[in-house]
């Protein structure tokens, strides 16, 4: 007998041939006649300008990290999900602390920015005492921003 | 499941070879949903898109082959059979050939676990649930590659949003699929549709089957759960309001600009075949998959082969009204930005649906 994961790469099977048969009959009946401009990348008619590979946004990548963290962490959930039941409470209290550390860095990830699509606003430490300040300079501050205003 | 014992005992009784037997029922059933439900829903589908926009937009749509147009989509495949095929000079060719195939499979590997009826299952896997998610993740990876070997602007960038987009999706899914599990014990598919059994009152949707304070108090969180794996899905098959992969109006058509011809049709067809897989699924897990809201005809009347008929239509006929809802919706919403598209599912989505899982692993514990 085949096992049930075996069944499914007869699925993967069927749908890999399947793809492969039909670009072929439609490679037995279509014309090929390729020109200069049919060939060319697709760029609205215009000749491509530049390299294709156009800077993307940095956010993609953080996003597929904080996605890669969940993900993890999810799949880890799973196991617990299917059998704390027989533990009761005790068995959710494990369950529930962990999920509260997630929830707790899902907060910190949201306070500091990463969530947001446009460019992360950046937030300083506060220091209340400059660690080099004299009097003078404290003083001077002032005056100098306001100069530049 | 019935229809491999039939077909192995079939053939096994004619050749009488186990090797012979399993190979030829397990071709065949892993050939019955392409020829039965993926290849007639993406012909009926690309014609009922175009019917249900027009009919929305106070237009008549494709009118000329066929009666109202039926025929459309099917002149349409003639057609693009014999549209040449190009791949452009820039191309990656060796790339840019498998990505049609690993996106079409991605997503028939999906109704490998799907049950479809009680005589009926792909593939009986113990992880239906996680393997679905698993399964729905490949095509993230055909996209990438179609965008990448397409070598041209608009593909990569239409292939790094969808990825971003599918990816984020994922994780108020899995949230949602982890409520369920929690709830019913259990990733099998067809054991989650069989606890759904009886009238409409015992689907997932209603709390489940059986009658206790539990029951009623899930309710709510079910309803909550519901609307947001809706929508997580929704945006998984990159539908309008989440369809900026492939915004026609300033990124052309997102990764499959450079396809043309057959390799193009797949493209349409792998989304076609998506849409009504994440239906099926919402309705597995929520509306009773299979299970009929009001009994069968085969009990009333007797007739016991009636049954696992009647319950492959109910399966068919609700992915389809969610198929039809997908439409509705991509002529109501307009499209969000892909600022508003992340809120929505890190800022809202997620802290909603894990507040849902800690309400209800308590409600269950209690």
């Amino acid at each position: 007998m085949l096992t049930e994961f075996g069944k499914i790469f007869v699925f993967l099977l069927v749908a890999v041939i399947f793809v492969i048969a039909l670009v072929i009959v439609a490679w037995l009946i279509r014309p090929s006649r390729p020109t200069k401009e049919k060939l060319m990348t697709y760029e609205c008619g215009e000749n491509p300008e530049g390299s294709p590979w156009v800077k993307f946004n940095i956010r993609f990548y953080v996003v597929a990290l904080i996605f890669l963290i969940f993900d993890v962490e999810v799949v880890l959930l799973i196991p617990w999900a299917l059998v704390y039941r027989q533990f009761g409470l005790g068995g959710f209290m494990v369950g529930a602390i962990f999920l509260i550390m997630l929830g707790l860095g899902m907060a910190y990830e949201w306070r500091k920015g990463d969530l947001e699509w446009e460019r992360a606003k950046i937030i300083p430490p506060v220091i209340k005492r400059p660690v080099f300040s004299s009097k003078e300079t404290r003083e001077a501050e002032p005056v100098k921003s306001k100069q530049l205003v | 499941m019935i229809i491999y014992d039939f077909l192995y005992n079939l053939v096994f009784s004619i050749t009488q070879s186990a090797v012979a037997g399993d190979i030829t029922a397990m071709v065949i059933s892993a050939l019955l949903p392409l020829f039965i439900l993926v290849l007639p829903f993406a012909l009926l589908a690309v014609w009922l898109e175009r019917k249900v926009s027009a009919h929305m937009q106070d237009r008549l749509g494709p009118m000329r082959t066929g009666s109202h147009g039926w025929l459309q989509t099917v002149a349409d495949v003639i057609k693009l059979l014999q549209k040449e095929d190009i791949v452009a000079a820039a191309n990656d060719r060796t790339l840019f050939n498998i990505a049609p195939i690993l996106v079409f499979a991605g997503s028939y590997l999906v109704f490998a676990a799907l049950p479809f009826s009680s005589a009926y299952i792909g593939s009986n896997i113990d992880l239906g649930l996680i393997f679905i998610i698993a399964a729905s993740g490949f095509v993230v990876a055909g996209i990438l590659m179609a965008g990448w070997s397409s070598n041209n602007k608009y593909s990569l960038l239409g292939a790094m949003r969808s990825a971003a987009q599918i990816i984020s999706y994922e994780i108020p899914t899995i949230l949602v699929i982890l409520t369920i599990i929690m709830i019913t014990g259990t990733t099998n598919l067809r054991t989650l549709s069989e606890m759904q059994t009886g009238y409409f009152w015992n689907w997932m949707i209603f709390g489940g089957a059986g009658f206790s304070l539990s029951k009623f108090l899930f309710i709510p969180f079910m309803l909550i759960g519901f609307v947001t794996l809706f929508i997580s899905t929704l945006a998984e098959v990159n539908r309008t309001p989440f369809d900026i992969p492939e915004a026609e109006s300033e990124l052309v058509s997102g990764y499959h600009t450079e396809y043309s011809g057959m390799k193009f049709a797949m493209f349409f067809m792998a989304e076609y075949a998506n849409m009504f897989a994440v239906s099926a699924i919402v309705s597995a897990i929520f509306l009773g998959g299979y299970q009929s809201p009001f009994g069968y005809l085969g009990n009333t009347f007797g007739l016991h082969w009636l049954i696992p008929i009647e319950q492959f239509l109910w399966f068919a006929s609700k992915g389809v009204f969610f198929v039809l809802v997908q439409m509705w919706l991509r002529w109501t919403l307009p499209r969000l930005r892909v600022d508003q598209l992340m809120a929505l599912c890190w800022k809202y989505l997620i802290p909603i649906a894990f507040v849902n899982l800690i309400i209800i692993g308590l409600i269950t514990v209690l």
